[in-house]
């Protein structure tokens, strides 16, 4: 088959590394929807604050570029928290909804004021940019930043699952995630578990920003943006209950797109949010609760 | 009466327009046994929840050990030393038994985690036994159980439990209400919501009778036996 054939080992090398770099933004997205409820739409605007530090600096040296592009972020994440999240609590997950939608928008626009291309403004990370070369890896050409990708992934979820599971601020997060009135009335620190929450989203934001500055290194106003609907769906399909499942479906469905990408032919790419939107729709149509739906819970007498 | 540990002064709690508790005033001493039966909708679990400071007072205050806790966060209320045993139990069927047990220690406020794990673990064995198990997995007793161990790990001043019997086969209450025995014995103040008049009665200091809203009148443990005071106490 045709199709197939054309999926070859390249193909698929890229397409994990795309599924990395999906997964740790759909567990950015997934903390936070875990202890708030709140479906954070400007998370890809984070990614591209991040990413216009990293353009801004980038004549530093590439550790300060890097270590100013998390600064930034975090200072972001937190400023959001404090000024935008906290306050709106309490609303429908609705209005909170629409209001990350106009965070979106503020700070894209902002990145249109301050994106002026009067030479002040680098390409980013240029230091990092070694990273782009291939390595020969049992005859597959595979860019250094797709490992670096990978890898970072793999340590960064590993982090975390391990945060998660053995530490008691962990356990604290993961039963605000599962039932928050409960856990407030047991003497869980909301404020804390929400603040810790973002924060760990905004460093995976401002590690997202790095690897694709490297991969793609022309930042725009809209940089990420594509990413973060792709994510978005993925954490759909995969099932935003769970941080796992939203994690499993932030990779498919960018394994999913790095393979169809690979699948289509070169002057055929446009289609491919029409080819990946459609599976989705399949997916949605054989298991609506998402992929990795359970069976309803049974109440114990 | 020594001083007492919790006291509701002219509480009102409104959902809306809808008046749920009404002048509600009554106070629990350090070591007592304090039970509140009332019919459904009485509001027996809305007096709980404000305690917890879960709900707004429409007016009055509620004093632990004399300090207000009006306009506190539940988790502020759980640290001042009250824990809830709310109904239904509400614990986390995916968590083990032991990471159940170790979130009632978010209240705690000193030291002595460690001893009161082990404490509540003697307490109930079964939880011993099934410590690494999904607490999902638990029978309704167990679960009812372990939800009043999480309670107990925090070390809390006050405990208020709501409606601990409900659902379970009656062999099973008879488990629920020997644990309280217990609790009783080592001296922990508690405040008893149950619908199990008669037991509830004969069980605590004194109960007070809730309906719509308002005290109705106060019942001692000799008027457990007595049916047609309990009946009267229900329909006045």
């Amino acid at each position: 088959m045709s199709l197939v054939a054309a999926v070859d080992a390249q193909t698929l090398v890229d397409a994990v590394g795309l599924g990395a770099v999906y997964a740790l933004m759909a567990v950015g997205i997934g903390l936070v929807f875990g202890v708030l409820r709140l479906v954070n739409f400007a998370y890809g605007q984070l990614v591209m604050a991040g990413a216009y530090t990293l353009a801004f600096t980038s004549a530093w040296p590439a550790a300060a570029s890097i270590g100013a592009c998390f600064a930034v972020v975090l200072a972001l994440s937190l400023a959001l928290e404090r000024s935008v999240f906290r306050p709106l609590r309490t609303q429908s997950p609705a209005v909170m909804l629409v209001t990350t939608f106009a965070i979106a928008f503020l700070l894209q626009s902002v990145a249109l004021v301050l994106d002026v291309r009067d030479g002040t403004i680098g390409e980013a990370a240029r230091s990092l940019g070694g990273l782009n070369q291939a390595v020969s890896v049992g005859g597959v050409d595979v860019r250094k930043v797709t490992i670096v990708a990978v890898v970072v992934a793999a340590t960064a979820l590993g982090l975390l699952a391990l945060l998660l599971a053995r530490t008691t601020i962990g356990l604290h997060m993961r039963a605000a995630a599962a039932d928050f009135r409960t856990a407030r009335l047991l003497g869980v620190q909301a404020d804390r578990v929400i603040g810790l929450a973002v924060l760990l989203s905004g460093l995976l934001a401002a590690t997202v920003a790095v690897i694709l500055t490297v991969q793609s290194p022309l930042v725009a106003p809209d940089f990420a943006l594509k990413e973060t609907i792709f994510v978005l769906v993925g954490v759909v399909v995969g099932g935003l209950d769970r941080l796992w499942t939203a994690t499993l479906g932030g990779f498919a469905i960018g394994f999913a797109s790095g393979v169809i990408n690979g699948a289509l032919p070169t002057d055929k790419t446009v289609f491919l949010p029409s080819a990946v939107f459609a599976l989705v729709i399949l997916v949605l149509l054989l298991r609506p609760a998402g992929l990795f739906a359970r069976g309803p819970a049974v109440e114990r007498v | 009466m020594s001083e007492p540990l919790l006291e509701l002064e002219g509480v009102e709690v409104r959902y809306g327009t809808v008046s749920a508790l009404h002048d509600l005033s009554f106070a629990v001493a350090p070591g007592e046994i304090v039970g509140l039966i009332g019919p459904n909708g009485a509001g027996k679990s809305t007096t709980l929840h404000a305690v917890m400071g879960a709900l707004p007072l429409h007016a009055g205050s509620i004093r632990l050990a004399g300090r207000p806790l009006a306009g506190h966060a539940p988790e502020q209320v759980a640290r001042a030393g009250i824990a809830l045993v709310p109904e239904g139990r509400r614990i986390y069927g995916g968590f083990s038994v032991d990471e159940n047990l170790r979130l009632g220690l978010a209240a705690r406020q000193d030291e002595g985690a460690d001893e009161a794990l082990a404490e509540v673990l003697s307490l109930f064995p079964v939880l011993a036994e099934y410590r690494r198990r999904p607490a999902g997995t638990l029978s309704g007793g167990q679960q009812q159980q372990l939800a009043i161990g999480r309670a107990l790990v925090a070390g809390p001043r006050l405990l208020l439990l709501d409606e601990p019997s409900l659902g379970l086969a009656p062999a099973v209450v008879d488990t629920v209400f020997a644990a309280l025995a217990t609790i009783r014995e080592r001296g922990v103040t508690v405040l008893l919501v149950e619908q199990r008049a008669r037991r509830t009665v004969a069980f605590c200091d004194r109960t007070h009778v809730l309906a719509n809203g308002l005290l109705r009148t106060t019942l001692a443990p000799a008027d457990a036996d007595d049916t047609r005071a309990l009946v009267a106490a229900y329909l006045a």
